[in-house]
């Protein structure tokens, strides 16, 4: 579904990635595990074609679609979908016109949909029935989007968002951190629904990339493999688990010197 | 003819017009908050350039007159003629105080009285080069409630023409006004209101200001003096300056009284090259008083200027009077995330401008605010 070659990205003159070759079939997800700093968020960013993340070698393919020359909407309207880290706060515009948003684009993928804003306008039962699902309140979604949220609302609405846009690939950019261990495992859940974690691996449709620095987010959702980013390149790439466990227990360093020697003997 | 003939002829005349208001002219009313068929309204007020066609109120205890008439019915009105606002404060009330022949409107809610629907008011300029200056008297006696709204507009196409207008308004004892001013002026029009409220104890006043069409320049400075202990005022201002507009609209309250309370709000769009000045001011000088003034701005091209002024001025050491101002443009995050969501870059900076206007208007009956909501939001789509 999602086919990264040789891709370099640099950000304000400075290359960030330095050569990503990355493969995402169709019903697998990936996890992305990496110190900060080593080009996670800059990947995400690259693939959303965000324009200070700018590819100046390699190139991105989603269902077959070179994407570097697409602008981010008409990417998202192929069908991809991200869950930020930190998502701006905007006055004025409420987490229920973000909802209605989702739904549009979700309706008209590969359309240029008109979207006026919806100022007092009902809900529709599924929206509201998905923002249950992530315990908010119908008042809640009348607030600003993400102005005075606590660290667990806002991840929770940015997964609430995916949930009704429902794209085909999903990218999550640090789903677990600072967020409590309850919020943690219901995020967990969603996301392994959305993902379609529940059928056979073979009647799967939806794909993922899972940026984490934490690791807390495979405790609930399980991968199909694991990358190691490090100073901008792959370096490591194996089976969730063992990689996981590797560097929770002896660091990021230790698990791709160990990783390099498996690949050299 | 005997005089009740005259009438007679006259309010037919008056009729007429209203019924022959051309479709354009119904719309460009409709975007102010004006519907000719009233419905939805305990009263109706249309002035067309310097002429008024209708005066009704449809409600017992309320009251709807050309000024005129109401200073001979009512000769204790003399006395709240010029007290809000001082007959010599300027060259425009200076102007309108040498009116020979005085037009606009006098409402009054009597005492105990809650209006149910809103009491509409309309100023229209029809004929180019038209000076229109009026003087609005708007009183809610003791334990009263009264909703009105303005609204103020010329032909889309359309020469110059200028706009004064006083008003002064009464808040009694319990009472509760709110006013709500829409202006839909062409690109000519200069515009001086002159309007200023007196609160008593225990009073609101609400004012909320919208102007989302380029007048060629618009200068007002409304204030409310908070008069009685626990008086309430709040103002609510959203401006869309474009083409060559110059917009200066500020809000000043004066808490005068024990425990008395004001909030001053506005919201800004400046475009292309219109300037605007976003003004606010809340004077504490009694105990326990609060105020709250936050003024915001957006600026969406580089010729385009705001100037945020907003001031506060506490001569008694217990009161509390905050303000925020913040002027900037959209921000590239903002614009970004809601392009990850699927909108273009165009419709992800339209969609926050629009959030940006909506702030919720307060104090309004829910109907009419969401009405207000509707018309700043049908506004920013043309525009945007």
């Amino acid at each position: 579904m999602l086919e990264i070659r040789n891709l370099a990205v640099e950000v304000a003159g400075k290359l960030i990635l330095k050569g990503i070759n990355l493969h995402i079939g169709e019903g697998e997800v990936h996890a992305l595990l990496g110190p900060n700093g080593s080009g996670k968020t800059s990947l995400i960013m690259a693939i959303l074609g965000f324009p200070e993340y700018k590819v100046v070698r390699g190139s991105i393919k989603f269902k077959g679609v070179e994407l570097t020359s697409l602008t981010t909407d008409e990417r998202v309207r192929l069908g991809i979908g991200v869950a930020f880290q930190r998502p701006p706060e905007i006055r004025g515009v409420k987490l229920a016109d973000m909802l209605i948003l989702c739904k549009k684009t979700r309706q008209k993928k590969k359309e240029t949909g008109e979207t006026k804003a919806v100022e007092g306008k009902p809900l529709d039962e599924d929206v509201l029935n998905a923002a249950k699902r992530l315990k908010f309140s119908e008042d809640f979604l009348r607030r600003d989007v993400n102005l005075g949220f606590s660290g667990g609302e806002a991840k929770r609405a940015e997964i609430l968002q995916l949930l009704i846009q429902d794209p085909d690939f999903f990218l999550f950019d640090e789903p677990d951190s600072g967020v409590d261990i309850e919020n943690v495992e219901l995020i967990g859940e969603v996301i392994n629904e959305m993902l379609q974690r529940g059928k056979k691996p073979s009647q799967r449709r939806k794909s993922a990339l899972i940026i984490t620095h934490t690791g807390f987010i495979f405790n609930y959702v399980k991968a199909d493999r694991a990358h190691v980013l490090l100073d901008g390149k792959i370096a490591c790439s194996g089976m969730p688990d063992e990689i996981i466990r590797q560097i929770m227990e002896e660091g990021f360093e230790k698990c791709v010197r160990e990783c390099l020697t498996k690949e050299n003997t | 003819m005997k005089r009740e003939e005259v009438g007679e002829v006259e309010r037919a005349e008056n009729e007429k017009q209203l019924v022959e208001f051309p479709d354009e002219h119904k719309e460009r009313l409709l975007m102010s908050g004006v519907d000719l068929s009233g419905k939805e309204r305990s009263g109706s007020f249309i002035q067309k350039d310097t002429q008024i066609l209708l005066a009704l109120a449809r409600h017992a205890g309320l009251e709807v007159m050309p000024i005129a008439e109401a200073l001979e019915t009512h000769e204790w009105l003399a006395e709240y003629f010029w007290k809000a606002v001082p007959a010599d404060a300027d060259a425009y009330t200076k102007a309108t105080h040498r009116e020979k022949e005085v037009k606009g409107v006098f409402v009054r809610a009597k005492r105990g009285v809650k209006i149910p629907f809103p009491v509409q008011a309309c100023f229209f300029i029809a004929s180019e080069h038209t000076a229109q200056k009026v003087h609005n008297i708007i009183i809610a006696e003791e334990d009263a409630e009264l909703h009105l709204i303005t609204g103020c507009a010329t032909p889309e196409k359309f020469g110059s023409a200028v706009h004064i207008g006083v008003s002064e308004f009464y808040v009694g004892k319990n009472a509760k006004m709110s006013f709500a001013m829409i202006h839909n002026w062409s690109s000519d029009v200069g515009v001086r209101p002159r309007s200023a409220a007196i609160v008593e104890e225990n009073g609101t006043f609400i004012s909320n200001y919208v102007c989302m069409e380029p007048a060629k320049s618009i200068q007002m400075y409304p204030s409310a003096l908070l008069v009685g202990e626990n008086a309430l005022a709040t103002f609510q201002s959203i401006l869309y300056g474009r083409g060559n507009a110059k917009i200066d609209v500020g809000s000043k309250a004066v808490l005068a009284a024990k425990g008395s309370r004001a909030e001053i709000i506005s919201r800004a769009v400046a475009t292309e090259n219109a300037e605007i000045t976003a003004r606010g001011e809340i004077v504490g000088n009694s105990a326990g008083v609060k105020g709250h003034l936050e003024c915001r701005g957006l600026l969406l091209s580089s010729s385009a200027k705001i100037h945020a002024i907003p001031a506060l001025r506490a001569s008694h050491s217990d009161v509390e009077l905050s303000h925020e101002a913040a002027v900037g443009k959209i921000a590239e995050e903002e614009v970004r995330y809601l392009m990850a969501r699927g909108l273009s870059e165009e419709e992800a900076t339209s969609f926050i401008i629009r959030g940006f206007l909506s702030i919720d208007i307060k104090g309004l009956p829910p109907k009419l605010a969401s009405q207000v909501q509707k018309m700043v939001q049908l506004s920013a789509e043309k525009l945007l």
